[in-house]
């Protein structure tokens, strides 16, 4: 079942909205073309295509686009760029007036981080004051669409486990659509993923993968 | 380009067509790959192409808003796409559409949700003959639907006019020339408002209130179709 921008999904009574969706007189309509969710505490639709629009707590890989005063800008693979602020990221104490902080971060480093603040007019916020943030060395960045990684994750990470272990690969996948791999099998991974991307509506595609990378 | 035709032969049009007949309307989506969204239209012998991208990010900087993205529409025909050979780029009359074209398809979409972001359309008429600004629409809002952007509702829009003092829907060529008067109009259908409604030449008010009816009776049989394509083309993938 696929709705478009404008179809009828159901009245709210009392639902929260989620995602995709808008109200108007009590009822709720489709925004974007997806697949519509109907729960009994939420109204919501999956999108099917779209740029990706950041939200707090999405876990990104970024590209480190400028080395600023306190800072660094990073390119998120969306619309707006975000800004990764020194205390955010480093632990020791850094005297600015005296250090470079491309020593830390320079200019096409990937990182991989956590959106951590987003204001009504899209100013981005990342951090990375956790322990699965990190900088990534070496690897090879693709892209794919943003709607499509919750597919490539699978359930509770099943995927994209199976396909790790299958390639003994290093990846890291962000929610803004860019994925990091690292590895002597990464030309297999890379197809394995895209085949993800290309086939994410079929069912049994776990299978269809492990199949494909073990045979 | 006006020529002495006979615009009406035993009730049938130059094209054999009713006067309450659309002509054949062929879309399809998805045409452009580098595109985040496209659609191509045909009304007859009138061919647009539109391609979709964003949201993304907006440049110069002093073009962005902050409390809401922008649309920005751009109506281009192509120099073949007429008889006699158009000059490429844009023109008076290109800017015009345009502009109303950006006009019509604006309300439909929630500009709210990408501030200082842009969502760009082009609309390339391969071949024109009569109604392309309604066409352009059409296959605007199937662009920016497979794109993902978010909309309140898809926008239908047709033409209607009066030629030879018959009221009559989706002009061609010929009779958009030697009409009487034309009338385009824009809808979301699905909602029953109307975003673009252009008015040459002369009628009085019952005409217009018919011309209004029969416009609101295809729009809503071209929302259907739209409606048809986009399913099929998310459903094959």
């Amino acid at each position: 079942m696929i709705v478009l921008p404008g179809e009828l999904i159901d009245e709210r009574k009392g639902r929260k909205l989620g995602k995709g969706v808008y109200e108007e007189n009590g009822k709720v309509f489709a925004k974007v073309l997806g697949l519509p969710r109907v729960g009994d505490n939420e109204l919501s639709v999956i999108p099917l295509s779209g740029a990706y629009l950041p939200n707090v707590g999405d876990r990104i890989v970024g590209v480190v686009l400028t080395v600023e005063i306190s800072g660094w800008l990073i390119d998120i693979n969306s619309p707006y760029k975000a800004f990764l602020p020194l205390a955010e990221a480093v632990d020791e104490f850094v005297d600015t007036s005296r250090v470079d902080l491309s020593r830390y971060f320079d200019t096409g480093d990937v990182i991989f981080g956590r959106i951590s603040k987003v204001t009504k007019s899209k100013n981005v916020q990342v951090s990375m004051r956790d322990m699965v943030s990190r900088k990534l060395y070496g690897g090879v960045l693709i892209k794919v669409s943003p709607t499509k990684i919750p597919r490539i994750i699978g359930k509770g990470g099943s995927m994209i486990q199976m396909i790790k272990q299958n390639t003994r690969c290093d990846i890291y996948v962000g929610q803004n659509g860019v994925i990091w791999i690292r590895g002597d099998n990464k030309s297999r991974a890379i197809e394995a993923i895209l085949l993800v991307e290309k086939e994410s509506h079929t069912s049994g595609l776990t299978e269809k993968i492990e199949r494909m990378l073990s045979g | 380009m006006k020529k002495e035709v006979k615009l009406f032969v035993n009730g049938r049009r130059v094209d054999s067509r009713l006067p309450e007949q659309l002509r054949p309307i062929d879309m399809k989506v998805g045409v452009v790959s580098r595109a985040d969204g496209s659609a191509e239209v045909r009304f007859g012998n009138t061919v647009a192409m539109a391609s979709a991208y964003g949201p993304r990010e907006l440049y110069p900087r002093f073009l962005q808003e902050e409390e809401a993205g922008i649309l920005r529409v751009r109506y281009n025909m192509v120099p073949f796409s007429v008889d006699e050979r158009k000059s490429p780029g844009p023109d008076r009359r290109s800017m015009e559409i345009s502009k109303v074209m950006r006009l019509a398809i604006e309300p439909a979409i929630f500009l709210e949700d990408f501030p200082k972001a842009t969502v760009d359309v082009f609309v390339d008429i391969l071949q024109a003959d009569g109604s392309t600004r309604v066409t352009g629409i059409n296959a605007a809002s199937l662009a920016l639907a497979s794109a993902g952007v978010p909309m309140r509702d898809l926008v239908s829009a047709c033409s209607v006019g009066k030629i030879e003092s018959t009221l009559v829907v989706d002009l061609n060529g010929v009779e958009d020339n030697n009409s009487e008067s034309d009338m385009a109009v824009a809808m979301m259908a699905g909602r029953g408002e109307i975003t673009l409604l252009q008015m040459d030449g002369e009628l009085d008010k019952e005409e217009v209130m018919k011309l209004l009816s029969f416009a609101r009776e295809n729009c809503r049989k071209i929302y259907e179709l739209q409606k048809q394509v986009l399913k099929e083309y998310r459903e094959g993938e």
